[in-house]
Order: structure tokens, then C-alpha cells, then sequence
């Protein structure tokens, strides 16, 4: 143990800790902007570029910067002498002074790290107004993304997360000096880059450099349209995060509320993804055994993950025949309504628009691509993140905490168990199995729970037994996890056959589109809590046993794989 | 570790090129999953702007797919380095040397007089491609100041009465061969 | 010649070359016929078409069948570029300056064949006013101790015989054969040698916390990375003594326990990267670099990279994430590179200068090298002095010499008579001295305490003709320009400062300007990640601190003393000479002049935007500035 004495607070910490992290431990909060440490999924972004962190240590000429700095035996360390806090002001007064000063205009606003740090500072100017600023153009071209490289702060946060973590890429520091940002190579648009759009880079970004592309507009203009039918569908990790914008604990399900309040905002009808969960597990379970029984193509990949399709699309493409035809909840959901539940209700398909509710980024790529149109029209016409969600709320005058529980609109509103756990890393996979397992044993499972696939751990694996078969499955969150599996099904190495991958670390449920946690990684583990919790408490926990989807395939799709069922519900991948 | 490369543009240029690059490539004995394997890609690169001109999305995507390393890092790579141009240069590429003591001795007087006799300023080409205009850093030869190079020849003690002359002798050479450029090594 | 398989074998191979040098280390106790024609072949003199020179005396010898007697080759930079192209004629010590391709012709007619000296091509002493024949008879010359430099201008650099000749290998002979890794090191400190690229750390302490940590791979990289503008010192030693760096490398890599080395040389140094390249192989053909070096069982050997063009490369972890293919990008100290550099193995970064003076520390001592110096800065310093001073090039002094001694004794004083104003060290990372402290002995705590630093030796005169405010605008610009924008001090801190000085220079400052050019300063040094960042603001410091009249001057007065600041100089219209024919009106962008015609023309200096145009016009020379 390392003794040191910070602020005159003596402190005793293990040998490598950093001064930042010492000082956490006896609750002094040094200021940071860059730093950040992710260690559940292995994410240490320690470039000490912002200086926010620096502090006296005494025998030393310079300040130091704390977050990157190990303690050292009898350091003597200040962190708000007038010397400190002189430098911290004047960094921010420089960030400040190549940064758009357009915070009542920002998406970020009250959910921006650096308009915090200037507001607990108390930066009351605009100094160097004369100066130089970077003119950058702004991004919109992949239409799930959004880049405003005027707001970059060079944390590289995003750098670290794309590159280390996700492995995807896709992300540089370009230039030098006054003029460096990160972004894609060559500034290109991001359309053009191998972007995935995972959204993690969202996530992290301490600034609105990163955003997602928003829909709010076109969602309220559909609303008003009295022509339209305005039909909303909302996803498993929205219920167990939206609260938080609302100042409920993270991961308390609020699922009832939220349909009331969309109600509130005007929808027609409100249908949750859940259901078109369970319509993928009837889908792909099916797949599953099809190609298990035949030991053909795999091991089979799930597909309900569009950041997680890209990555193959672009980085495997000769493995682009393994994962699933199935579309992902999303787009099922989108496609059963503008198409029983349009002719069921006398709808016109031209005359609805279909809203989906989604913790991700990738989504509002997901719903734009030409393979999730039928008949010309897309399944999902505008994709809103929860964030965007709790903004159209609070606009409203909708307070998320005191309405009143409401149920989802039939048909697409019944849901199980089973559905509901997608939003975390396992679930789909476990869900699966629920089906899988009793399909082929023909016997019902008395425990559904799988527990050995769940967890925050980006890569896990179990063997499960199916009469005389062992089906070896695996589980991946994190592109980095994935590419590690996908490498292996190159080299012929992999042994498994049914493998889920999410792009997102810890699965949907810290997705792109979530209510920020910078470095909360409790906050995570408490919404995939949340999502088990609901499934413990569901009457029914298997998605065939769903009703509604029982009913769906009577009257509409017949049986799982039949043509029909592969019109609307799969794509030729 | 691959990556393949979404919105990788076609080869435009000329695959003599390439095959130029890719024999001084061989020779580098790049093991694709080396972590220490992008220590020549500098060397790389100086290699390919002297066979191709410049640096542009197709070379880099070439490169990249060499060392296995993402378009993004090489692109990344060449933004940092003031050598690395992904636009052509002009096949006479003039640098001004703009240290202390060439700026003391009067280049910025000479600077403006390449851009006033070529009608264009510094970091642009003529519109036929014959000629460009950069500042350079010091070159260490501060006792020749101001300091000019072209292409690889170093003028010294340059003012702005011979800009002319350093220019007629590039003239008549671009005129007679039709591409002055030098392969640079 | 053959492989050189120990100690014994180098010192005979020694024994055999020597007399190739005969004419000039023995100097006049050799037949007066022979002759030894060295012409420099620095970049300087080379861009001046020495190598003509050299091909031309050569062709001269063969036509003259003089083979047996007379040679002519190129040797190393003799740092006296302005006079370039310089011919030395050994044995007589004879220094022509100057000298163009077909003054050959008559070198050797009259001197070589004749004895006699070509006088209108000998140097001529600025303040002596006189032709001075020999090169130990120059004031240039004649203070300097040359350590680091001591081959250039004795020997070829293309021939390593000539290296070998001088002792060259005899020094890592000796640490292989004779030395523990331990006493290099010990000898290496008790030397005193500082690390010459501008810190001045203590190489032998260098070296030694990286010989300490134990690990399968270390690194020896040479920081031959030269940047500061002005600075040419390293390319001297590069393109003309190769052999020294690299056998310096290879003791240093004994001492620290690496077998690989790794000099990362400026791209904008093609000579250097030329003659090294060559060193090397000569070196390896030799087996003087490779496996199991004079049969010592140590094995070294030596890769070149190439920079591209980033100024902040030279800084150690920059130039190491350079080398390793990524964006030169510092990052922060601790971990020092000693215990995880290159790819995180120990690595030691050495400046070419600090590594040419290790093999000689080696076999003349290091109470020899001690002795030389003050008491905490040992050995000799290369400079490169240019500016405003009579004699510019590179000077190689002892530590201790004062700024008097090298601005007057070797550089002949204020070009031009103009007064000495103040002198620049350091480069973009150091200060401004004024007169005051002309008489300090230089030393890296000395110049420290004076608000400079010893840098990498770029010196630069100042006459009163410079802007003091100007000229910390023109580091600033630098310091924006090569700014690697990762930490934001350096990144938007260097280029709010340098926006404050254009404003002080154009006649827009404040007083409020000069209070934030203070503060900013000192926060960017107390904040910034890397050394050129934490230095970026002291040339404004310490012109601050020493000329703080002339910041004064532009924001109070809106006047600029040296009358460098175009904008701040107020054009005007001579009544005696105006004679009223509009001319300059006319041709004004902003109708800053009236005036009837045939009557006085004024200039409203409220409108006037200094364009000069005016000025340019008239025919009277009626438009002056003031």
C-alpha cells in the first residue's frame, strides 16, 4: 500500500493507482473531460489531453495530470490551490474559445460534460472572442449518426472506444494542432467510411461531436397529420432507462407509464417490440433447428443487431451467409403492422407511419435500408432514441412519474418473458433456447432460466443438452467480441453453433440512444437487473406460448418458415 | 485482425504503379498479425507519394490493406506529417524555406514573388499541373539564406530578382519533356 | 578490406590505414609535393556544387598524373556555410572560401602545382580587414574546441577507412573487449556529458536506469530529428563524421544491454540519410556492426527511419510513436522511455551531437572530457550561430565560454555596425538575452537562470533592427504551426497567444493584452502535456521580462521602437518634397489622401491600412515612413 496525503487528507492506496482514482477513494472530485475508464468492457481511455485533471504535487516543477499520473510513497498532493484552479479556469476559457457557443440550441444541453464543468466552474465570460475557430461541416449523410466536428474536444474517447473496443475503425485524429479533430478518414462523409453505426462513440462523447441524428421533427408532423395513422412500437431496454431522464432509479421498469404517455402524445396505437421479440424467437428457433438438425451453415449468428450486421457486412463479408435471415424486432414489428394490423383495421399501409422507440443508433440506419420495405414502403418509417422519447415527453407536459399504468394495444402488444430479456447481452440467446429446447425434446422446460449466457462479460459460453444432441452456445457483446469469434470461424477454429452478438457492450440495454452514463457502469448492470426482473414476473415466459403470436401465425403467417413468413419476416441476407 | 473496406474506390491509377509498390512492399516482410508491424509504414508512405505524386483514397486503402490496419489510421498518419500531400503536387514543386533565418533574410519577399509570377499562392498547383508553391521549415543550410528547393535541388542566398531565372530553367525543361517531376526515393 | 574480427586485428587495420592521413595529422614532415585537397561536402556547399569541384580537381590529378602525390575527396561540414564552398589544402592548412567549380583550375595551377596562394580566394577577416591563409590563423576558428566535430574537414566521410584511421572503433574496441557494461556506464557519468538535444539530462544517469530494468529487448535510437529552425549542428555531425554517431550507438547499446538501434533522421536531410545509409554498410561489410562484433560476442546492429515532416517528432515519445508507424503524438511522462518506450521495451533517446561525443570520452578519458567545461556542464557545446552577426556557422566551445566571447571573438561582431540587441537560444523553446548578461558563462543551469535555455544550439544575433515583439509572433507561429494538437494548452493556448502578438503588432493591443499574455504564458507552461508545448511561450516570457518597454511601446504608443512592425509605421507625406500631382491618391484602395492639385497631400492615418502603395508610386519620394 501506497501512503500519500492529498488536500491534507491522508490516503492509503494499492501501488499503481492513479492520483484521480486515489483522491475518488476519499471523495474528492478532481474535475475531468477526457478520462474515462470503462473497465467492465475493457475501455481505458487515458490520453490526458484536456489538463482539466492537473493538480500541485509538491517537488514537482509542473502540474500534473492526475488521471494519468501513479502515486508515488509520501506525495504531497493539492487539487484546488489557487495555482490549480487558476489553470482549470483558463483550459475551459480556451475550450470555450473554439467551441459553439450554441448551448440553448444543442441537443446536449443539460446532458453536455463540458457545459457542466463550465457551469460548476462558474465561467461567467467569453474570453478570446476575436479568435480563430474551427469551421467544420456538419454530418448528417449516414442519417443515423450525426458529426459536428466544431464541438470536438479531441478527448478521443470516441478513437479509443471505435478502435480498441469495437475494432471497427472507423475513427482518426486528422490534422495537427489547432485545426486536429477526429473523425473518419479523410473527413469523408461517415456514409462512405466502415462505420457501423454501433453508437458507442455517441455514448462516450463528453460533447454533442457525436450525436444521433434526430427525429423528433418528423415524428410531431406525423403526429398532427390528420391523415396519418401514427403507430408506435417501443423496445425492451427503453422501459428499464426512459425513467432515469425522470429522475426514477436506473433500471426500474416503468413500462406502464410509458404507454400511457405515448398515448398522451397522440399515438393511434401503442405496440411493444417485445411482441415482435417473441415473433423473431418463432422465426429463428425455427432456423436454428433446421440448421442444427442438418449441421449446415454454422454456427448459426443471430441478426437482430444492425451495428453487429454492418461489422460482418464490412469487415467479414464472405461470412455474410452465416447469420440469420430473420429481421430484428424491430422491423418484424414494423412489418406485421402495415400489414395485418393494417388490413385487420381497415388501414391504408401508404396512410401509416410506423415510430420505433429504440435504446440504439443503428436502428434509424436499420429502418432506412431497402431491404426492410414491402411493397415500396418501409417497415419502420422514423426510429427516436429514448432520449428523444423523454424530450417529446417533457415538451408535452408529460411527466413520466405520475401517470397512471396502461397496456399495450393488441394485436402487437402482448409479450413474454422471453422477449423481454433481448434488451440485454444473453437474452436473445436464451430465449431461443426457451423454444428450442422444448420444440425439440417435445417436453416443457421447467427452468427457463439459462443463466450460465447472462452477465456483463463480453464474451461467455455454455453447453446445453438437447436429448442426445449438445448444442455449444456462445454469447458476444462488443465488437471486439465478436470479431474475436469471427476470426475463429475464418481460421475453422469455432465450436459452437449458435452464437448471439450484440454490438454493445452489456447488450441493447447501453445502447447508442440511453440516457447517458459516462463512466456509471452500475447504471448498466442495474437496467439489465431490471429486464430479468420483468421476465421473473411474467405469467408466460416463453415466446411461443405468447398468445398473440400464437394467433399471428393462425390467421396470417401459418407456420414459422412458410413463404409468407419469409416475404415479411426475413431478408435474403 | 482484417479489415475489409466499405466504399474502397476502384483502382484509377496506373497498375504500374502499384506493382512498383508492391515489390518495395515485399521487401518489408510484413507479418499481417505483428503488433509492430506499422513501424515501416512512414517509410511506406514517403515510398509511394515519390511513385504516385500524392497520397490519394486509393493508395491509402492499398497501403492499408497491406498492413491490415484500417483506412482511418493511414488517412489519420498522412494528416500529421507536413511530407504527405493526398492532392498532386505540380511536377516542379517549389519550397520556400521559412526558418529564422531564412525568414530573417527576407523569404517572405521571395515567397511572393513565386506566387506573383505563377499566379498562385503557397500550397496551390497551376491549373496545368506544371508547378506548386509550399513553405518549407528549416532545412538546415541557414548560412544559404533564404533557402529554395526544387524538387530535390537546393538554391541558396535566393532574392526575389532570381525568381525568374530559377523559373525559366524549370520552363524550358517542362516544355521540352513534358514532366519535369523527379522520382523521389 | 576484410572483416575485422577483434581488437587486435582493428588496431592493425589501424596501423595500415593510418598513413592515408599522414599529409593531415603529421602536417609538414612529409615530401612538399604531396598534397591533400578536402572539399566540404555539406548540404550547403553541396547545393553550391562542391561535388563539381571535387570531380574537377580529381580530373586535374589524373591529366596531371599526380595520383601518386596529390588527392582531392569531399569531407564533412566545416560550419562556416556562408563562405561555402570551402577547399582546405592540407598540409598547409591553407582555407580557400568561396571557391566555385572552375576556380579549380586555378587552385591547382598556382597552388598546387606552383606553392603559391590564390589570394582573392582566401577568407578576409570582417573586422581585421586582411586575408588570413590558414584556418587555425581565423578568429572564427581559433576559440573553438572541436569534439563533436572534430573529423569534419579532416576526413572523408564515404571512406571508413579514413574513420579507422582516426582511431574510429578503437573506442568500442575497448568497451567489448575491456569493459563491463557497469564501468561504461560509470565512466559515462563520471565524464559529466548532459544530453545535447536541449534537456541536458545526464546521459551515463540515462543510461543507466535503462540498463537497470530488466527486459528481453532495449532500444538505442538516435534523435537525429533536428528541428529548430536555425539548428543545423546534427546534420554537420550526420554528413560528416556518420561513423561517430554509429559507434557511439554501439557502446551505448553495450552499456544498456540492446542489440538494436534505430536513427530517426528528418526526411528534409537527404545528404545525411545518404551518407549514413553508407556509413552503415561499410560499417556491416567490416563487420564493425552485426553479429558477435570484433568477435566480442556482442551483437548491434543499426536501422534508419525517416521523419516526414513534424517538427514535434523530436520530442523523445513523440518520435517513438512515430517510429512505431502512428501519428507523432507525445504522451505522458512517467513512464519514461527508459523503462517503456519503443513497443514498451526500455529504450534510451540520444541526440546525434551527445552520441558523437561518446566514443572519444571513451579513448581519451572521461577526467579528460571533465576537465573541460564548468562544474556542472562538462565537455564542449556545438552552436549554430546566425542572426545578425559577422560570421555565421556552426561553433563548437567549450562550456563556460561567455556569449561576449562567441558573438565578437568568433562571430567578428554586429554585421553591418549596426548595436547587438539581444541574443536568441534555444529556438522556439528558449529565450532572449539581453547585453546585461553578455558576460555569463554558458552553461545549461546559467542560461536556464537567465530565462533561456541551452537547446539544441541554435544562437541568433539581434540587432536594434529587431522587433522584439515581432519575433515572438515568428516563435509563436512556429509553435502553432507544428503543434501536434493533443493536448489543449498547446493546441488552442499557442494559438490564442500568437493571436494576441499579431494584434500587439498591428497596432490593435491593449493593456488588457498584456496582462493575458502573461498568465497564458505561464498556465500553458504549467499545464501543457509535452516539452514544446510547456516552452512554446517562452520566447514571449522572456522578451517580456527583458524588453518590456517595446510591448509598452506598441500598446501605449502605438509605436514600434525598431520600426519592424509594417503596420504600426505611419506613412507620411514630406511637405518639402509633395509637389501635388495626385498620383498617390489615385492609387490609394481606402481614400485615405487628400489634398488639391498642385497643393500638399495628407495622409489621414485614422483610414490608412499601410499597404504602401502610395509610397510605391511617387515619382518625388515624398511618401516616408516613420
Amino acid at each position: 500500500m501506497i501512503n500519500v496525503i492529498i488536500d491534507n487528507q491522508p490516503v492509503s492506496v494499492a501501488e499503481g493507482t492513479t492520483i484521480l482514482d486515489a483522491a475518488r477513494q476519499t471523495r474528492i472530485n478532481i474535475p475531468t473531460l477526457c478520462h474515462l475508464d470503462l473497465s467492465e468492457f475493457k475501455m481505458h481511455n487515458q490520453v490526458a489531453s484536456c489538463r482539466m485533471c492537473v493538480v500541485e504535487v509538491e517537488g514537482r516543477r509542473n502540474l500534473a495530470p492526475s488521471c494519468a499520473t501513479p502515486v508515488s510513497e509520501g506525495m504531497k498532493i493539492t487539487t484546488n490551490s489557487q495555482r490549480v484552479l487558476s489553470a482549470r479556469r483558463k483550459l475551459l476559457q480556451l475550450m470555450l474559445s473554439n467551441h459553439p457557443a450554441d448551448c440553448l440550441i444543442c441537443a446536449k444541453s443539460t446532458d453536455c460534460e463540458l457545459q457542466k464543468q463550465a457551469w460548476e466552474f462558474g465561467i461567467n465570460f467569453q474570453a478570446y472572442k476575436q479568435g480563430a475557430r474551427c469551421d467544420f461541416a456538419i454530418d448528417k449523410t449516414s442519417g443515423a449518426l450525426k458529426r459536428d466536428p466544431n464541438k470536438c474536444i479531441m478527448c478521443r474517447r470516441c478513437e479509443t472506444m471505435c478502435n480498441e473496443v469495437q475494432t471497427v475503425g472507423a475513427l482518426t485524429a486528422f490534422g495537427r494542432g489547432f485545426e486536429a479533430i477526429v473523425g473518419p478518414a479523410e473527413m469523408q462523409p461517415l456514409v462512405n467510411s466502415n462505420c457501423v453505426y454501433c453508437g458507442q462513440c455517441v455514448s462516450v462523447c463528453p460533447t454533442a461531436a457525436l450525436t444521433g441524428v434526430g427525429y423528433i421533427q418528423e415524428t410531431w408532423e406525423a403526429l398532427f397529420d390528420k391523415s396519418k395513422t401514427v403507430v408506435v412500437q417501443v423496445a425492451p431496454a427503453v422501459r428499464v432507462a426512459i425513467g432515469e431522464e425522470f429522475g426514477l432509479p436506473p433500471g426500474e421498469p416503468v413500462t406502464g407509464k410509458l404507454v400511457a404517455g405515448l398515448r398522451r402524445l397522440g399515438f393511434d396505437a401503442v405496440f411493444d417490440t417485445t411482441f415482435g421479440a417473441d415473433l423473431t424467437i418463432m422465426e429463428e428457433a425455427h432456423e436454428i433447428i433446421e440448421r442444427v438438425t442438418k449441421d449446415e451453415n454454422l454456427p448459426i449468428l443471430t441478426s437482430c443487431c444492425p451495428g453487429w450486421v454492418n461489422f460482418l457486412k464490412f469487415h467479414f463479408p464472405n461470412l455474410s451467409y452465416m447469420p440469420s435471415s430473420c429481421k430484428s424486432p424491430q422491423q418484424m414489428v414494423g412489418a406485421v403492422s402495415k400489414s395485418y394490423y393494417a388490413a385487420n383495421m381497415g388501414i391504408e399501409p401508404e396512410n401509416m407511419v410506423m415510430v420505433a422507440v429504440m435504446p440504439c443508433i443503428a436502428k434509424k440506419y436499420e429502418a432506412a435500408l431497402p431491404e426492410h420495405q414491402v411493397n415500396g414502403l418501409p417497415d419502420v418509417d422514423y426510429v427516436i432514441t429514448t432520449r428523444e422519447l423523454a424530450k417529446m415527453l417533457k415538451e408535452a407536459g408529460i411527466d413520466l412519474r405520475y401517470m397512471a399504468d396502461e397496456g399495450f394495444d393488441d394485436p402487437l402488444g402482448e409479450s413474454t418473458g422471453a422477449g423481454v430479456i433481448f434488451g440485454a447481452s444473453g437474452g436473445v440467446l436464451e430465449a431461443a433456447l426457451r423454444t428450442v429446447h422444448e420444440t425439440v425434446t417435445g417436453q416443457e422446460l421447467e427452468d427457463v432460466n439459462f443463466t450460465a449466457v447472462r452477465g456483463m462479460a463480453g464474451a461467455r459460453e455454455a453447453s446445453i443438452q438437447l436429448e442426445d444432441r449438445t448444442i455449444r452456445v456462445a454469447v458476444a457483446a462488443g465488437l471486439g467480441n465478436a470479431r474475436t469469434i469471427l476470426e475463429n470461424i475464418e481460421k475453422g477454429t469455432s465450436k459452437y453453433d449458435v452464437i448471439e452478438i450484440m454490438a454493445c457492450p452489456g447488450g441493447c440495454v447501453n445502447g447508442g440512444g440511453q440516457p447517458y452514463t459516462q463512466d456509471r457502469q452500475e447504471v448498466i448492470e442495474q437496467r439489465i437487473k431490471g429486464l430479468y426482473a420483468i421476465d421473473g414476473s411474467q405469467a408466460i415466459r416463453k415466446s411461443h406460448e405468447n398468445p398473440s403470436v400464437q394467433r399471428l401465425y393462425q390467421e396470417f403467417f401459418g407456420e414459422p418458415g412458410s413463404e409468407k413468413a419469409h416475404e415479411l419476416l426475413h431478408v435474403g441476407h | 485482425m482484417s479489415y475489409t473496406h466499405q466504399g474502397c474506390p476502384g483502382k484509377q491509377l496506373a497498375l504500374e504503379r502499384y506493382e512498383q509498390l508492391n515489390t518495395y512492399i515485399e521487401t518489408l516482410h510484413i507479418v499481417p498479425d505483428n503488433p509492430r508491424r506499422k513501424d515501416t509504414l512512414i517509410q511506406t508512405l514517403h515510398k509511394a507519394q515519390g511513385i504516385f505524386g500524392y497520397l490519394p483514397d486509393e493508395v491509402q486503402h492499398h497501403i492499408a490493406q497491406k498492413y491490415n490496419i484500417s483506412h482511418a489510421e493511414v488517412s489519420g498518419v498522412i494528416s500529421f506529417y507536413n511530407y504527405f500531400t493526398t492532392t498532386p503536387k505540380g511536377d516542379v514543386q517549389i519550397n520556400v524555406c521559412l526558418g529564422t533565418a531564412c525568414y530573417v533574410a527576407g523569404a517572405d519577399k521571395v515567397m511572393q514573388e513565386f506566387e506573383r509570377v505563377l499566379d498562385i499562392k503557397s500550397g496551390e498547383v497551376t491549373p496545368d499541373g506544371s508547378f506548386s508553391i509550399e513553405g518549407l521549415r528549416c532545412v538546415g543550410a541557414c548560412s544559404l539564406a533564404p533557402v529554395v528547393t526544387v524538387n530535390e535541388k537546393v538554391y541558396g542566398k535566393v532574392q526575389p530578382e532570381k525568381v525568374p531565372e530559377i523559373l525559366e530553367h524549370y520552363l524550358t525543361e517542362v516544355s521540352a519533356t513534358g514532366d519535369a517531376s523527379n522520382d523521389q526515393d | 578490406m576484410t572483416r575485422i574480427n577483434s581488437q587486435q586485428q582493428l588496431l592493425e587495420t589501424y596501423q595500415q590505414v593510418r598513413p592515408l592521413l599522414n599529409l593531415r595529422l603529421n602536417g609538414q614532415d612529409v615530401a612538399s609535393s604531396e598534397r591533400t585537397i578536402m572539399v566540404c561536402g555539406g548540404t550547403g556547399c553541396h547545393a553550391s556544387e562542391s561535388q563539381q569541384l571535387v570531380a574537377n580537381f580529381q580530373a586535374l590529378i589524373e591529366e596531371n598524373g599526380l595520383s601518386d602525390s596529390v588527392q582531392a575527396s569531399v569531407t564533412g561540414c566545416f560550419g562556416f556555410c556562408e563562405q561555402g564552398p570551402i577547399v582546405k589544402i592540407y598540409p598547409d592548412d591553407v582555407f580557400y572560401v568561396q571557391v566555385k567549380p572552375e576556380d579549380a583550375h586555378e587552385i591547382f595551377e598556382e597552388h598546387i602545382l606552383d606553392n603559391r596562394r590564390v589570394e582573392r580566394l582566401l577568407y578576409t577577416d570582417p573586422v581585421l580587414q586582411e586575408r588570413v591563409a590558414e584556418q587555425h590563423n581565423i578568429p572564427f576558428y581559433q576559440p573553438q574546441q572541436r569534439i563533436a566535430l572534430r573529423h569534419a574537414g579532416l576526413i572523408n566521410p564515404e571512406d571508413i577507412r579514413e574513420y579507422i584511421a582516426v582511431e574510429g572503433y578503437q573506442a568500442l574496441g575497448k568497451v567489448l573487449t575491456e569493459m563491463t557494461p557497469q564501468q561504461v556506464i560509470e565512466e559515462m557519468k563520471r565524464s559529466g556529458l548532459r544530453g545535447r538535444g536541449g534537456a541536458g539530462f545526464s546521459a551515463g544517469k540515462k543510461w543507466e536506469f535503462a540498463q537497470q530494468y530488466d527486459a528481453p529487448e532495449k532500444f538505442i535510437i538516435c534523435n537525429a530529428d533536428e528541428g529548430d529552425p536555425g539548428a543545423f549542428m546534427d546534420r554537420s555531425i550526420m554528413e560528416g563524421d556518420a561513423h561517430t554517431v554509429i559507434e557511439g550507438m554501439a557502446i551505448a547499446g553495450y552499456a544498456i544491454g540492446a542489440n538494436q538501434g534505430y536513427v530517426y533522421i528528418r526526411a528534409e536531410y537527404p545528404l545525411a540519410v545518404q551518407r549514413l545509409r553508407r556509413a552503415l554498410d561499410q560499417a556491416r561489410e567490416l563487420g564493425l556492426l552485426g553479429t558477435d562484433i570484433l568477435g566480442s560476442g556482442f551483437d548491434f546492429d543499426i536501422d534508419i527511419r525517416l521523419g516526414a515532416g513534424a517538427f514535434v517528432c523530436g520530442e523523445e515519445t513523440a518520435l517513438i510513436h512515430s517510429m512505431q508507424g502512428e501519428r507523432g503524438e507525445p504522451t505522458t511522462k512517467p513512464p519514461f522511455p527508459a523503462q517503456s518506450g519503443l513497443w514498451g521495451c526500455p529504450t534510451i533517446v540520444n541526440n546525434v551531437e551527445t552520441l558523437a561525443n561518446v566514443p572519444v570520452i571513451f579513448t581519451r578519458g572521461a577526467d579528460w572530457y571533465n576537465s573541460i567545461g564548468t562544474e556542472t556542464s562538462k565537455g564542449t557545446k556545438v552552436f549554430a550561430l546566425a542572426g545578425q552577426v559577422n560570421n555565421i556557422g556552426l561553433v563548437e566551445v567549450p562550456m563556460g565560454i561567455t556569449l561576449r566571447q562567441i558573438i565578437y571573438d568568433i562571430g567578428g561582431g554586429i554585421k553591418g555596425g549596426g548595436e547587438f540587441k539581444a541574443i536568441q537560444t534555444g529556438g522556439p523553446s528558449g529565450g532572449c538575452i539581453p547585453s546585461k548578461f553578455l558576460d555569463v558563462p554558458i552553461d545549461y543551469e546559467s542560461l536556464a537562470s537567465i530565462g533561456s535555455m541551452m537547446g539544441s544550439g541554435g544562437m541568433i544575433v539581434l540587432s536594434d533592427a529587431t522587433c522584439m515583439v515581432k519575433f515572438a509572433r515568428y516563435y509563436l507561429e512556429f509553435s502553432v504551426e507544428e503543434s501536434c494538437g493533443r493536448c489543449l494548452p498547446c493546441r488552442v493556448g499557442t494559438k490564442r497567444l500568437h493571436e494576441i502578438l499579431v494584434n500587439i503588432t498591428e497596432g490593435r493591443g491593449t493593456e488588457a493584452d498584456l496582462v493575458e499574455l502573461k498568465e497564458l504564458s505561464e498556465i500553458i507552461s504549467d499545464t501543457a502535456l509535452c516539452g514544446l508545448g510547456q516552452t512554446a511561450p517562452n520566447p514571449v516570457l522572456s522578451t517580456m521580462k527583458y524588453f518590456w518597454d517595446e510591448y509598452v511601446a506598441h500598446v501605449h504608443d502605438h509605436r514600434c521602437p525598431a520600426g519592424a512592425c509594417e503596420k504600426m509605421l505611419n506613412y507620411e507625406i514630406d511637405p518639402e518634397k509633395c509637389i501635388g500631382c495626385t498620383a498617390c491618391a489615385r492609387v490609394c484602395p481606402v481614400d485615405a489622401i487628400s489634398g488639391q492639385v498642385k497643393q500638399l497631400h495628407t495622409i489621414d492615418q485614422v483610414r490608412c491600412i499601410k499597404c504602401g502603395a502610395c509610397k510605391a508610386k511617387c515619382k518625388f519620394k515624398a511618401v516616408n515612413i516613420n
